[in-house]
């Protein structure tokens, strides 16, 4: 009991919003929620929360907390909200439940692209794509005359003109804060030439000409970019494009419809998305896919589970879809792609497609090593090859530690 | 005091101390000797994702933990002596450097970065705090009565910042176009940029430890110089000591076992210096020794956390502080034991 009001009274509590006005029925049992915190996850929850007995906590630290809460006998959540990132130690750890006899009881107007499945099971319902794709002022472009980049290459050249017309203070921006923000940046680009990050043993082959490319293209923007990008995390991109400070990032689809906020952006219509750029010709946009969704956790009886699964349908209805359009780039039926969703399409819909992130054991151990690892690179403090020999001495040492690869 | 009496004020401390210090670093140094381990297995995995219009299935090999029977992960936990310790001071990188006598190629390993850095840090810092706290005191001390309350209050106001918040409102004074940035690049006339580069990141480390620090110190010392002998400051204006020689030969030996007190203290705080990374994200320039713990404990999206190394890192860090303190430690000895 006394951990449930810590859980109400230190949550956004959204119960009681509405009163029960748009939800088809009245829920019962008592459902929690923990998830991310950013728009989608707003209006979903206050979806849900309009059937009653719902509390969800909207915390950016969700991921760190996840594991431990959803272990927990009885779990200290119902419901989590996590992407193809952060299910993974969810799945290793056993402590979320296949939907599948929850999914045929209730889920007939679920599109079969929100069904998740692992090994065969439904574990997830996805509700929104994410992914990093290009986002440009439109009208920059136009008057310079520039056509939307589509490779890495076109962009630098666009980069040089902005930068000689001098129409804002830096033509790129991007999210290199060291750590995850820099290597997520180094994994599109070393995906987008193709690289592999470790093969079927775990042994790393980040060491490779994809390696040396990523890094030298990564090295090349960074001339364009503001000289503090090794602090600059989305929310700094996204501030910079909303003040008119750059005109064109590689940013992610979730951050896109905060241009056309009134108020909070000064480029309101002026900014255009598309694909993520290629690195190399005919590879695939230099991006990776993500999904947002829900799992119900194991450690609840299955009453409950049943309730959070009523919950989670009604909750991501046509009707939340209709009245978030522009929130994200949502799964569910009844979704319209406004302007800002078409970069997000045409990545997804690119050929070849980019990778859905990897998310494995071994990804996590090589996202750390290359977040601590590329930055010397950047500020000059070791050459290509030292940089990626010492990515993957620092994932084998943690990998050798964590029993992925046999000493 | 009967031994009893004395016991009786003594136990909760001592029982608190053993619970809370004492019990936690044992068991944080047993543990830097193990290595705790899921048991993994290679599983072929198909998995679906959104895709449009229609799914992406992908099936791929991966590496699984096996749970068991009781649901949770199996995991195997050995003996591994020094390992821990050899991953993070990685001497055979070291021993490489060395032979080059390359400063670059031993700056590129990160324990001894971030042992520069963290050595760096503490002895700069030391005398600065030092300085400037007497200096406040000194000033407070001859501020007018009336002055002194609202002074007083004035110059504690650091030390009572939280200082993850201290930090982010240095960071946020300085970043990209923050107020204090666009000032000097006005006064200046040029474009700078604080966060860019390694040097000027611990300029404000620097500073911003000084600026936290300090009160503590003036506290320290402004109590101090209540105590000082009035008579023997006025036998030595009377011999004819300036200012400066009052202080220099009078104050500042008064106020000596003060100072060790100050720096044994500021040793201890500063070698643990975590907040300033954290606060101006500066881990692509300068790392700490706290940090590198930090870092290893953090899980990452998979839940990876390598608690060996974090425990052999955390150890490194309290033998690195005794080192430090060592100095003044037996200085405090041999002044005690010269008093009886």
């Amino acid at each position: 009991m006394y951990l449930r009001n810590l859980v109400v009274s230190g949550a956004i509590s959204l119960m009681g919003t509405g009163a029960f006005a748009a939800c088809s029925y009245e829920n019962e049992t008592p459902v929690s929620m923990l998830s991310a915190g950013f728009e989608a996850w707003k209006a979903v929850s206050d979806a849900m929360a309009e059937c009653g007995n719902f509390t969800a906590e909207l915390d950016q630290e969700f991921r760190t907390k996840q594991p431990a809460a959803f272990a927990a006998q009885p779990s200290l959540y119902t419901i989590g909200g996590v992407s193809n990132g952060t299910i993974t130690p969810l799945m290793n750890e056993g402590t979320i439940r296949p939907l599948d006899d929850l999914v045929a009881k209730y889920g007939q107007d679920l599109s079969p692209n929100q069904l998740i499945r692992i090994d065969g099971k439904i574990m997830a319902i996805g509700m929104m794509v994410n992914t990093q794709h290009l986002i440009y002022r439109d009208d920059i472009l136009t008057d310079l005359g520039i056509a939307v980049p589509t490779t890495w290459d076109e962009v630098l050249d666009a980069a040089e003109k902005i930068k000689a017309a001098g129409v804002v203070d830096y033509p790129l921006g991007a999210t290199m804060k060291s750590g995850w923000n820099l290597a997520q940046d180094f994994n599109n680009m070393f995906l987008g030439y193709g690289g592999q990050f470790y093969d079927e043993n775990n042994m790393p082959t980040v060491n490779t000409d994809a390696g040396v490319n990523a890094l030298e293209t990564l090295k090349a923007i960074t001339a364009y970019l503001d000289p503090e990008y090794l602090v600059s995390d989305s929310t700094y991109v996204q501030q910079q494009l909303q003040q008119g400070k750059i005109a064109m990032a590689n940013l992610w689809a979730s951050r896109a419809g905060s241009v056309d906020v009134e108020g909070e952006s000064q480029v309101v219509g002026k900014v255009n998305t598309a694909a993520a750029p290629l690195a190399m010709e005919g590879g695939a946009p230099a991006t990776t896919i993500w999904w947002d969704g829900v799992v119900i956790a194991a450690n609840v009886s299955d009453e409950q589970a049943d309730a959070a699964f009523r919950l989670i349908v009604e909750g991501l209805d046509t009707e939340m879809v209709k009245a978030n359009n522009g929130a994200a780039v949502w799964l569910i039926p009844g979704y319209d792609p406004d302007r800002l969703a078409q970069g997000a399409i045409a990545t997804l819909t690119a050929q070849p497609a980019p990778q859905a992130y990897p998310s494995t054991s071994a990804m996590g151990l090589m996202h750390t090593a290359i977040g601590n690892g590329v930055s010397d690179y950047l500020t000059g403090a070791k050459d290509a090859a030292t940089t990626l020999a010492d990515i993957e001495a620092a994932y084998l040492t943690s990998a050798k530690e964590a029993g992925l690869i046999a000493e | 005091m009967k031994f009893k009496t004395f016991a009786a004020f003594v136990g909760p401390s001592l029982f608190m101390m053993l619970v809370f210090i004492a019990l936690p670093l044992v068991s944080v140094f047993t543990q830097s000797f193990y290595n705790t381990q899921p048991v993994f297995e290679q599983v072929e995995i198909e998995s679906c994702t959104p895709g449009f219009p229609d799914p992406v299935c992908v099936t791929r090999t991966e590496t699984k933990p096996i749970l068991g029977e009781d649901g949770k992960i199996l995991t195997q936990t050995r003996f591994t002596g020094l390992e821990s310790y050899r991953n993070v001071l990685e001497l055979g990188r070291v021993k490489d450097a060395l032979a080059n006598g390359s400063w670059r190629q031993l700056m590129a390993i990160d324990f001894w970065k971030a042992l520069r850095f963290t050595l760096t840090f503490t002895l700069l810092t030391l005398p600065l705090v030092v300085v400037v706290g007497l200096a406040i005191a000194l000033a407070v001390n001859n501020a007018a009565k009336s002055l002194r309350g609202p002074v007083i209050f004035i110059s504690l106001l650091p030390f009572i910042i939280t200082p993850v918040i201290g930090a982010l409102s240095i960071r946020w004074l300085f970043i990209g176009d923050g107020i204090l940035t666009s000032f000097l690049e006005w006064w200046l006339a040029q474009d700078i940029a604080m966060f860019a580069q390694g040097w000027t990141i611990e300029l404000m480390m620097l500073f911003y430890r000084v600026w936290h620090v300090a009160p503590f110190a003036f506290v320290i010392f402004y109590a101090g110089l209540q105590t000082v002998n009035q008579d023997t400051l006025e036998s030595a204006i009377i011999d004819g000591a300036n200012r400066w020689e009052r202080l220099r030969y009078v104050i500042v030996p008064h106020l000596m076992p003060l100072i060790v007190f100050v720096a044994l203290i500021h040793l201890m705080d500063c070698y643990r210096v975590f907040e300033e990374i954290v606060g101006f994200s500066s881990q692509s320039h300068v790392i700490s020794l706290q940090w590198l713990t930090y870092d290893f404990l953090t899980p990452d999206d998979a839940g990876n956390r390598s608690i060996g190394r974090a425990s052999a890192s955390a150890m490194l860090t309290m033998i690195g502080i005794v080192v430090l303190l060592i100095p003044l430690l037996t200085r405090t000895w041999r002044d005690h034991k010269g008093s009886h």
